[in-house]
């Protein structure tokens, strides 16, 4: 579980949210909205150690993250805005290199099986540089089948993706809860998880800086 | 954990023999700088032979320096130095990983060319041997001292000149000790503590600077 609490979060002079609080429990999904610049990417990577946080605290499990550091990390999943693939490197390689770094030894049938599914047949062993952007989305994103992390952080991961795309994104989120995982994202296109309550948080400007409402 | 360090290596070979130009710039740079002194200097072997060692010391740390702003910078552009903090294992055992492969990538190939440059030097084949040793021990150190610094200036603009500015004093010792060792085997004198005092310097280097490059990326990465 995730709890967040009292979380204030600021980019130079400029303080994005305070008082923010909430949880996520195993089995749901938290969508985090809010206009451009209303601080989405920042708390999520505050979620990731990325940025520290002003004030406030952010516990896993009921042990605060800076604390268990490692141990959290093997539990979560971050997909940011880069995709963090190597244009040299062909998609197989990319996804058997990430899968090692987050500690998993993926076998080569496993990582072909992945990419398959993410509709990239036969592009396997293509370097990423000659894919299209969605295509390197794709190749990023199969990250997602071959990780058994807990909690998916995943920040825009529609971007750049076909409707095809999309709906397979739904269906690995959809199969993720029903594991009882965790997911908190943003987006700015819809996405509809079939049978699940979507959570969202909401980052509002107020006066001196902006709350976040969570519904 | 070794697990870790060898996968980062692997495939940080992997990328530099995908893009070979990278490494061969650095080689040829050290190549030519060496070769560029006798060719000026003219065939006085004997101030040749004085100059050697430090010329190709100092070749051999500024072409160190060209190397390191790639040591972090194309992973940081593309989100993966982002994803390795993320790795559940230590950053400071991926951080050696990369120091170990950025040194074989382009300080190794710099220890086995020096032979061949120093016969432009006429050194004898005695300081030749201790030349090669010296660099064995000594161009891991720039190395690692390196990454210190290219952490440190990663993405900043024009973080090339501020990375030599900040790390150039710091390899100072690392070239008094390695010119030290073969002029003291040309003078005849014992070259045991030149080069025990570039094997602690390693030994020291090896013990801290990944943990203080770690902590210097997470400061960066904010």
């Amino acid at each position: 579980m995730l709890e967040v609490s009292n979380l204030a979060c600021s980019r130079g002079d400029h303080r994005l949210f305070t008082g923010l609080s909430f949880a996520l429990h195993p089995g749901q999904i938290m969508q985090v909205q809010g206009e451009n610049g209303s601080g989405k990417t920042s708390l999520l990577r505050t979620l990731c150690g990325f940025l520290m946080p002003d004030e406030g605290d952010i516990a896993w499990n009921g042990s605060s993250v800076s604390e268990l550091q490692e141990e959290y990390y093997a539990e979560m999943l971050y997909l940011g805005h880069l995709n963090a693939i190597k244009d040299e490197l062909s998609g197989l390689e990319n996804l058997r290199i990430s899968a090692g770094l987050s500690g998993i030894e993926l076998g080569e049938k496993e990582a072909i099986a992945a990419l398959r599914r993410m509709g990239l047949k036969g592009r396997e062993l293509l370097p990423t540089k000659v894919l299209s952007q969605g295509q390197r989305r794709r190749v990023a994103l199969a990250r997602l089948l071959v990780s058994d992390a807990k909690l998916w952080v995943l920040d825009e991961p529609l971007a750049a993706l076909d409707v095809a795309a999309v709906a397979l994104i739904e269906e690995l989120i959809a199969e993720h809860l029903a594991r009882q995982g965790m997911v908190i994202f943003t987006t700015h296109q819809p996405l509809q998880v079939a049978g699940m309550e979507m959570r969202t948080l909401t980052l509002t400007r107020a006066g001196s800086g902006s709350r976040g409402r969570s519904a | 954990m070794f697990g870790l360090l060898l996968l980062v290596i692997r495939r940080d070979l992997m990328l530099a023999m995908r893009r070979r130009a990278d490494v061969l710039t650095t080689l040829i740079f050290f190549v030519m700088v060496v070769s560029l002194f006798p060719l000026g200097v003219g065939p006085e072997m004997d101030m040749l032979r004085k100059m050697a060692p430090g010329v190709l010391w100092v070749a051999a740390l500024l072409s160190s320096m060209l190397s390191l702003g790639r040591l972090f910078s194309a992973d940081h552009l593309d989100g993966t130095l982002e994803q390795m903090m993320l790795a559940p294992q230590s950053l400071s055992m991926l951080v050696l990983g990369k120091m170990a492969a950025h040194w074989m990538v382009s300080g190794l190939p710099l220890v086995l060319m020096a032979p061949v440059l120093g016969i432009q030097f006429d050194m004898s084949a005695e300081a030749l041997g201790i030349l090669i040793v010296g660099l064995l021990l000594g161009t891991p150190i720039l190395s690692m001292i390196g990454g210190i610094g290219a952490a440190l200036t990663l993405g900043l603009r024009g973080g090339g000149v501020l990375l030599s500015l900040l790390v150039l004093p710091l390899c100072i010792p690392v070239l008094i000790f390695g010119t030290g060792a073969v002029e003291a085997v040309s003078t005849g004198l014992s070259v045991a503590s030149h080069l025990s005092l570039l094997g602690a310097l390693l030994v020291l280097a090896l013990a801290f600077t990944p943990w203080v490059t770690a902590q210097a990326l997470r400061i960066s990465m904010e």
